[in-house]
């Protein structure tokens, strides 16, 4: 890791910290990256590749990229942002996401990042998976429908409540699927709680909470009011969300 | 060399439950989590699944969450949760099998013993499925039975096979001629003709010192054989320089025996014939860098390998060339141990090797920290190919001038090529690096080549236009494979075959390389059934570009290679396959009616729509 210094992002100069990613330092100036899988108080992931950012002509992911002194980083450029919109069209078409029957619209980080990038349409051939829905647990309910396989619940789970309740399981498209440890494989049956902090880091709305869906309207929300790129992380926002 | 067909295996009678097995696996420093996949091969390979039992008594004791050990089960092609057959036959898929009839093979084998492809027969007897490249594409098609390698199937042998099943005979009692693998070496070079002896590499290492050994490996611009083309010497600096814990020795060297490109099998025929070389490479690295623990992973398709493997282990230790002091050099301490793959061709790629030699799932790694700083257990580690630990060992011995005498100013030495498809000769080609397609096609006896795949389904199409370019990393690189393909071939079956081998072999962890590997699935699928558009090569482009771009290893960076060299190179098989509308809708009416069709019990014509109508 490099020491202290700056580097540039779309023209912006950024100063960064000894162990700081590209990420670290350009959330702390307040610059925003787009991104799914990262959140600041996990350790990076890079899974869902939406905060590439182009170093040299090469696409690497700003939350696990080291910043080093003098990079020229482009992040908001024609060429990242449509790249950008068609993964997050491929997160759409891999899913079953939709939108204007969600509980989560209007919270949910898919969605106001594909508004921040301005992708329309899901574009490519919709997969439609059959998915089942866990309402076991009294508390919350799992929508696997809308997981796009971040393991930020994964990593909530096993790094800070010390539960290990989620994993994933398969491989590839067809096998990735996030399992959960009880006997009969569902969440009412696992050491789950709705205290966990695994309940309150799902970036979209896979991991949901009972009897609250609709406490604050939809239109009302957190992303209804102000975009993602002000905002910031649907987790850092739990109460208002 | 002859392979014997393996003493254990088969439908013998299990004597121990597996909750006693998995105790049993678990005893005598067993219960290191690292040991996982080692442990679920173990069981897998003796009741045709892992039971649910032993996943419980498996997390207990490696203090693991059960949900963990089923992530791990579920994520490798040769691990599974609930039973195989008796027999679990798995046909390699490789398009070089394809080509030889592969697929007939399977579902004649099928109808014979009325198994429907991939799902175990009611009685428990057979599973009849697909794999992937099982690495004996010169001696095809082949299968794997309960994990050991057939080659050289045809109609009679899969007749007798059936029988076989059907009688229940243990696998030892099968003819030996059905587990013969010939290594076919067709043209030798300086390193398959080096009369290197046990122990030859550390004598050199004693008599030169560790300096000037890396010195003559540097001199000698030895570049990873692997497909990579990473300077030896300099990787095996960064290691030792690297911390090297309280002794100084903590350091790791792993050999990748992971051969799971498809279409390569030059690493099966060094660690048949030439394992001594391999292992005196290792421990020459281990004496270079100051390394205590080796490392052998080997892809799970060469478990056959595994007992004279260890044998020849056995022999090194007994001959003072393994464990402590070796050659005689108070404090020279290394030792290696065999780790299978259990079906994974990521794990191929280091980091995700060094995550499944953890006993996790091969997800590959966040870099930079490279392995040689952080990696096995976030020890320093070397992971080299086999080919490549071989040559070191020659260099040290023979020295770096010698190793010139052969290849380019940038690209020195020989390169083994795995020659298979369509030729009179399949085998292995050692050339010089420089050689050009041209030449390699002449040797190998291709007649009316079409085209050849370099470097297996994550490489290169090439066409007669560039038969004069040469192999080397300076022109075309190769990890090995040379699939020959003539003009009989539709090569759009090689794009198809490629396509659904990265979409079964994608890991899943980053989006494009997921997603995007289906979508190209799906579009190769719909052009290879003539209902594609000049839309439909246009999203390959696009798709293809993204994943190149954005994916996280060079799984997803290297898959869309196939489609796009031949979208560029082969136009003409994507475009005599268009129909002739500019968009054809990728969304079927009448196959969404399936599931109403279904529900009402009616497959009339009524139920049916046709034509738009």
């Amino acid at each position: 890791m490099s020491g202290e210094g700056t580097f540039s992002l779309d023209g912006k100069t950024i100063a960064f910290q000894a162990g700081d990613t590209i990420m670290d330092a350009a959330l702390r100036a307040g610059e925003y990256i787009p991104h799914l899988c990262h959140n600041p108080e996990f350790a990076p992931h890079g899974s869902c590749r939406v905060c590439i950012v182009d170093i040299l002509g090469r696409n690497v992911s700003a939350c696990t990229q080291p910043a080093a002194a003098g990079l020229e980083v482009k992040s908001n450029d024609p060429e990242i942002n449509e790249r950008r919109r068609k993964l997050l069209q491929m997160l759409f078409v891999e899913g079953n996401h939709v939108c204007p029957a969600c509980e989560k619209s209007g919270a949910c980080q898919l969605q106001a990042v594909a508004y921040y990038t301005g992708m329309l349409s899901p574009h490519f051939t919709h997969f439609f998976p059959q998915r089942a829905l866990d309402a076991s647990h009294p508390e919350t309910v799992i929508d696997f429908n809308r997981c796009i396989l971040c393991e930020l619940c994964v990593r909530a789970s096993r790094d800070i409540d010390g539960k290990g309740v989620f994993a994933i399981d398969g491989r590839g498209m067809i096998g990735s699927r996030l399992i959960i440890d009880s006997p009969s494989g569902r969440l009412g049956d696992s050491r789950f709680s709705a205290d966990d902090k695994a309940a309150h880091v799902c970036p979209v709305g896979a991991i949901l909470p009972k009897h609250h869906g609709y406490d604050r309207p939809i239109g009302e929300r957190l992303y209804d009011r102000q975009p993602i790129s002000l905002v910031g992380d649907v987790a850092a926002h739990d109460d208002e969300a | 060399m002859v392979i014997q067909p393996p003493n254990q295996q088969g439908v013998d009678v299990v004597n121990r439950t597996p909750g006693e097995l998995t105790a049993a696996l678990l005893a005598d420093g067993g219960n290191d989590p690292t040991l996982l996949v080692q442990h679920l091969h173990r069981l897998q390979l003796e009741y045709s699944h892992v039971p649910a039992d032993a996943v419980e008594v498996l997390a207990k004791g490696l203090g693991l969450t059960e949900a963990q050990v089923r992530g791990v089960i579920g994520y490798y092609s040769f691990l599974h949760e609930s039973p195989r057959g008796d027999y679990d036959v798995r046909f390699s898929d490789s398009i070089t099998d394809h080509m030889l009839g592969s697929r007939y093979l399977l579902q004649d084998l099928a109808g014979r013993l009325g198994v429907e492809p991939g799902v175990p027969r009611p009685d428990g007897r057979v599973t009849v499925t697909t794999t992937s490249c099982t690495g004996m594409c010169d001696q095809g098609p082949a299968i794997l039975v309960n994990g050991r390698a057939v080659t050289r199937l045809d109609n009679h042998r899969i007749q007798s096979i059936a029988a076989l099943i059907e009688h229940r005979t243990p696998l030892r009692d099968w003819p030996a001629a059905y587990f013969r693998v010939d290594d076919n070496i067709r043209r030798k070079g300086l390193l398959l003709n080096h009369p290197l002896r046990p122990g030859d590499a550390v004598v050199a290492l004693l008599e030169l010192g560790p300096e000037r050994i890396l010195d003559r490996i540097d001199a000698a611009h030895l570049l990873g054989r692997g497909g990579a083309g990473y300077n030896t010497a300099r990787k095996w600096k960064f290691c030792r320089d690297a911390d090297g814990g309280d002794d100084g020795r903590d350091r790791i060297v792993v050999c990748n025996a992971d051969e799971g490109e498809p279409g390569t099998f030059k690493d099966r025929v060094l660690l048949t014939s030439y394992a001594d070389q391999v292992f005196e490479g290792m421990t020459l690295c281990a004496g270079s860098i100051g390394a205590r623990r080796g490392f052998l992973y080997l892809r799970g398709e060469y478990l056959y390998l595994r007992e004279q493997l260890e044998q020849t282990l056995r022999q090194r230790r007994a001959a003072g060339l393994l464990g402590t002091g070796i050659g005689g050099r108070a404090g020279f301490d290394f030792d290696i141990q065999i780790h299978m793959g259990a079906g994974a061709y990521v794990c191929g790629e280091e980091s995700a090797l060094i995550e499944s030699l953890e006993g996790k799932r091969g997800i590959p790694r966040v870099r930079p920290p490279y392995p040689v700083t952080h990696g096995y257990l976030g020890r320093p580690t070397v992971v080299n190919n086999v080919e490549t630990l071989v040559k070191a060992a020659q260099i040290a011995v023979s020295g770096a001038d010698w190793f010139k005498t052969a290849g380019t100013d940038r690209s020195t030495g020989t390169k083994l090529l795995s020659v298979s498809g369509d030729c009179e000769r399949p085998g292995i080609y050692e050339f010089p690096f420089g050689v050009t397609i041209r030449t390699v096609l002449d040797a190998c006896g291709a007649a009316d080549p079409q085209a050849v795949q370099v470097s297996g389904a994550a490489g290169r199409t090439i066409p007669p236009g560039e038969f004069g370019r040469r192999i080397a990393f300076e022109d075309v690189g190769t990890a090995g494979a040379f699939m020959v393909f003539n003009n009989e071939r539709d090569l759009l079956d090689m794009v198809q075959n490629f396509a659904h081998f990265f979409v079964h072999e994608s890991c899943g962890f980053c989006t494009p390389c997921r997603v995007g590997g289906a979508l190209v699935q799906a579009l190769v699928d719909k052009l290879h059934a003539g209902h594609g558009s000049r839309y439909d090569t246009e999203e390959l482009r696009t798709i293809g570009g993204l994943m190149k771009a954005a994916s996280q290893c060079g799984l997803g960076v290297t898959a869309p290679n196939s489609v796009l060299d031949t979208l560029e190179k082969f136009p003409r098989i994507y475009e005599s396959r268009l129909s002739q509308k500019d968009y054809e809708p990728s969304f079927d009416l009448d196959a969404a009616l399936q599931e109403a069709r279904d529900i009402a019990g009616r497959d009339d014509a009524g139920a049916h729509i046709r034509n738009g109508i």
